[in-house]
């Protein structure tokens, strides 16, 4: 890409991306309220809730409420990615799509925006989120090396969710492709240590939880917020193993829809 | 009694028709049933926790998802009616409102044990307990039945209030709060965070998910059933009286 | 930054008139045997050929479900053909299609516009999303709007527009990039007269005073008739004919008379003496009509017939052929939206449908 086109790139994804952070200020209950409620709803229910859970025997993080948070921030990457991709869906119902389509002289520029917005909205919701959780007595020790991995780890997250749900909206091209974001994101979350450490987790799921690559993400980010990392650069390298393979699958997602016009 | 026949069956067909819909109320409670089964049974390790299956004990709040699954379904068939023109339709016979609405529920009422049964049976296959026996099993499913006819009738108001098959869908994450911020997940008195528990206490769908509960682990309990029901039908009058005013001003209005 | 984007709009422009100098590079189109063929569906386009000169303004006629807007999709580089090939101001569609959609302006069928965006925030989406700069897009984007009559209503959202102001704001936005094609996919279906004929004017005004090729589908026989300085018209994926309108029409060449007897017994008769000056064609109740023979005399001479014999005439009217008439002819058919068959197919009757 030369310069010049790079520039273009660039100021087209803007663009995009700023329709999408747009429609969150015109239109906040429709648009971002309910990113940003729905993290909240769990971090209430779970970390309130099931807070008992923590002084079961041997389960030895320290702080249930931290425990929570962490898996909400990681939820959250992965929700605003699921998000965009009924975005995507929906332009492709209204015809946005191909709008889009013949102006961008670089299509991939669509995804770009679409992600840059996505991660816009992410770090309101982390941010809404850190607030709730500290007010509600969520410990945050580690450094600003641990902190800024955690970041690193949510950031990649939430990309790679958008990469794949973006994959699936542009194969579908209707908003008949929601529950299929939907559902294989759900499980990824659900099939990981949500409620406990992974040791304490009995049964099929703590098998399907050995293998699933959200399990490395969790766990790291709890032993980051204490201050006590042992498997970053392992859970940095799975989250970016992700997006290569997201990357990929909307890549081709954009041909299969290029194709189809 | 034909008109709430035929209309019961119409619910009904139409919720078979659409395998989607049914599929997915039976299959994600009973995965989150599996999850929660594996994930959270490090909480029977609690003290005083009433059983050392979390499964038996996640099973209560099995029942009452899918019971808000036919909530939905009420709700969006009695909207489709009306944004598709077969209400319309409907008010040129002679039909009482009342019949309709019976006759809605009729159809969710079977929804609703066909849930049930399943989740039974699925539950005990994996080894849950049903402390209360045959007899219990029974009046299980009645109350199953009666809560699926109970936020079934929310549901119709809904749909009748608004008339709107995505008004009614988004009344859904409402339902999930109800259920998450209810004893379904740990007894009452083992909910440590104070605010957590008062919220809990005031949820009806507390005190009918410890009647499902009950039943399950600890045989017969006359105050737990006997609060069970009591919500359940307190919503069901609830719902009922909403419904039926939606319907007036709905027959008023066209 | 201002030194920046002069060279950039050297390059955007300059990179565009060095290539495809030949023939009808520049500005033109170019089509051969372009083929699309849907998995599921028809054969939507069969095999079209044909050539737009720069500056002029082609209408693609055809009825609903011709393959109008399926061409338009590969012209545009939103679809690629099954088989054959374009060129779109120099271009080619398949190869170069960054460089194509550098040169054309679009407006679909649809005109897809996000409700909740004013005007200039279409502006500046869409020439963002062309890589124009803010201060640039902004100026374009005033002017443009005011240019389609939209400056009072620019900051309210398109959402409570009408139809004919979301077509007017689609087409200028096809502009923003100063594109050396337009492409135009039934401008004006669904627009009262009034804004069609505003979008006609602002069309040939494009098209004589700035120079840019047009391509333009239409279900309407006057739109093309009006606008298009050639007409191709579209059948089942195939041009059927292609020509200006008149050329077309003189191909067909004999006009139509229709005639209704003073009493209705006398209708087989009279039906009877115009069979002598033609082919019958298709009439109203109570009346007969025609299509007239080459070689055979003029109306004078039907009218002395019928006096003839005896028929006393309510009304007698000559149809000069339309391009309905040159779509009747080629493909058997009438166009969408015209009169029924019962009906004499005038050009009058098939304008404005409801
Ligand atoms: N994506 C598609 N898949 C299958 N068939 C299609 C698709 N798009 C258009 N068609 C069919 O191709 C034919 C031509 O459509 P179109 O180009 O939209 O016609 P027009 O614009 O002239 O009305 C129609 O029969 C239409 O149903
Ligand atoms: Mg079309």
């Amino acid at each position: 890409m030369s310069a010049l086109a790079r520039t273009r790139f660039a100021r087209a994804a803007w663009v995009i991306a700023w329709r999408q952070l747009h429609r969150m200020v015109i239109k906040p209950t429709t648009f971002l309220l309910p990113s940003v409620l729905m993290p909240i709803f769990f971090f209430v229910a779970f970390a309130g809730g099931l807070s008992a859970v923590g002084d079961a025997p041997n389960f030895d993080y320290p702080n249930y409420t931290t425990f929570q948070y962490v898996f909400v921030l990681m939820q959250s990457a992965v929700f605003g990615g699921v998000f965009a991709g009924f975005s995507v869906a929906a332009d492709f119902e209204s015809g946005f799509v191909r709008r889009m389509m013949v102006a961008t002289q670089t299509r991939s520029a669509m995804i770009a925006g679409y992600a840059i917005a996505a991660l816009g909205r992410a770090i309101l919701v982390w941010v809404v989120v850190t607030v709730v959780a500290l007010i509600s007595g969520a410990e945050v020790s580690g450094g600003a090396g641990d902190l800024l991995s955690i970041a690193i780890i949510a950031v990649f997250l939430n990309i790679a969710a958008l990469l794949f749900a973006c994959g699936i909206a542009m194969r579908l091209r209707s908003l008949q492709a929601a529950p299929l974001i939907q559902l294989p994101a759900f499980l990824l979350i659900m099939t990981a240590p949500v409620y406990v450490p992974r040791d304490l987790i009995e049964g099929w799921v703590h098998t399907v939880s050995d293998v699933n690559p959200m399990t490395a993400m969790l766990e790291a980010g709890r032993e980051l917020i204490i201050g006590d990392p042992a498997r970053t650069l392992a859970a940095i390298a799975i989250a970016a193993g992700l997006i290569a393979v997201t990357v990929v699958w909307a890549r081709t997602g954009l041909r299969r829809a290029e194709a189809a016009g | 009694m034909s008109q709430i026949g035929y209309l019961a069956q119409r619910s009904l067909t139409r919720t078979l028709r659409q395998p989607a819909v049914v599929v997915s109320s039976m299959i994600f409670p009973l995965f989150l049933l599996a999850v929660n089964a594996s994930g959270l049974s490090a909480a029977t390790d609690l003290p005083d926790f009433p059983t050392d299956s979390y499964l038996t004990f996640a099973l209560g709040l099995t029942f009452m998802q899918g019971a808000l699954f036919a909530t939905m379904g009420a709700g969006q068939a009695i909207a489709q009616d009306i944004q598709g023109g077969f209400f319309n339709r409907l008010q040129l016979t002679p039909l009482r409102g009342p019949a309709l609405i019976v006759g809605q529920l009729s159809g969710v009422a079977l929804q609703g044990a066909f849930q049930a049964v399943t989740y039974l049976l699925v539950g005990i296959a994996f080894g849950a307990d049903l402390e209360a026996g045959i007899a219990g099993a029974l009046l299980l499913l009645a109350l199953a039945m009666l809560v699926a006819v109970a936020f079934g009738s929310l549901g119709l108001a809904l749909g009748l209030r608004t008339g709107n098959g995505e008004a009614v869908q988004g009344a859904f994450p409402l339902l999930f709060v109800l259920l998450f911020l209810s004893s379904g997940a740990l007894p009452r008195d083992l909910i440590a965070n104070d605010w957590f528990q008062a919220i809990t206490t005031v949820n009806p769908v507390s005190y009918i998910i410890e009647a499902f509960r009950s039943l399950l682990i600890s045989g017969w309990d006359g105050e737990a059933l006997a609060l069970g029901f009591g919500c359940a039908l307190a919503v069901l009058a609830a719902g009922t009286f909403a419904a039926t005013a939606a319907l007036r001003t709905r027959m008023a209005r066209t | 930054m201002s030194g920046g984007n002069a060279g950039e709009a050297n390059e955007r422009n300059g990179g565009n008139a060095g290539e495809g100098s030949g023939g009808y590079g520049g500005n033109g189109i170019e089509v051969e045997g372009l083929v699309r063929e849907f998995k599921k569906g028809p054969r939507a386009v069969d095999g079209i050929d044909l050539r737009v000169k720069p500056g002029e303004i082609y209408g693609f006629l055809g009825p609903n479900g011709a393959g109008k807007s399926t061409t338009v999709h590969m012209l545009t580089t939103l679809l690629p053909p099954t088989a054959g090939t374009a060129r779109v101001a120099g271009h080619d569609i398949i190869k170069e299609g960054p460089a194509v959609r550098d040169a054309i302006g679009v407006a679909l069928q649809e005109a897809a516009l996000d409700p909740f965006l004013t005007a200039h925030e279409h502006m500046r989406l869409q020439a963002g999303m062309h890589g124009i700069p803010k201060a640039e897009a902004r100026r374009r984007g005033e002017r443009l709007i005011e240019r389609v009559g939209l400056s009072e209503a620019a900051d309210r959202k398109v959402g409570g527009y009408s139809g004919g102001m979301k077509r007017r704001l689609d087409l200028a936005l096809a502009l923003v990039h100063e594109p050396r094609i337009l492409f135009l996919d039934e401008p004006t279906t669904g627009l009262d007269v009034q804004s069609r004929t505003a979008l006609w004017d602002e069309v040939g005004r494009l098209a004589s005073s700035h120079g840019v090729t047009v391509f333009l589908t239409t279900q309407y026989l006057e739109e093309a008739d009006a606008l298009a300085d050639r007409v191709g018209i579209i059948d089942d994926g195939r041009i059927v004919a292609e020509g200006t309108p008149d050329v077309l029409k003189a191909e067909i060449g004999r006009p139509t008379v229709e005639a209704a007897p003073a009493e209705a017994d006398a209708l087989e008769r009279m039906g009877a003496v115009l069979e002598r000056f033609g082919q019958r064609s298709p009439a109203p109740q109570g009346s007969a009509a025609v299509r007239l023979d080459a070689g055979t005399g003029e109306l004078a001479e039907v009218v002395r017939a019928l006096d003839a014999a005896k028929i006393r005439v309510a009304n007698l009217e000559i149809h000069a052929p339309t391009l309905d008439d040159v779509f009747l002819a080629k493909t058997g058919k009438h166009l969408e939206g015209s009169a029924d068959s019962a009906a004499p197919p005038t050009g009058e009757l098939e304008a404005l449908p409801a």
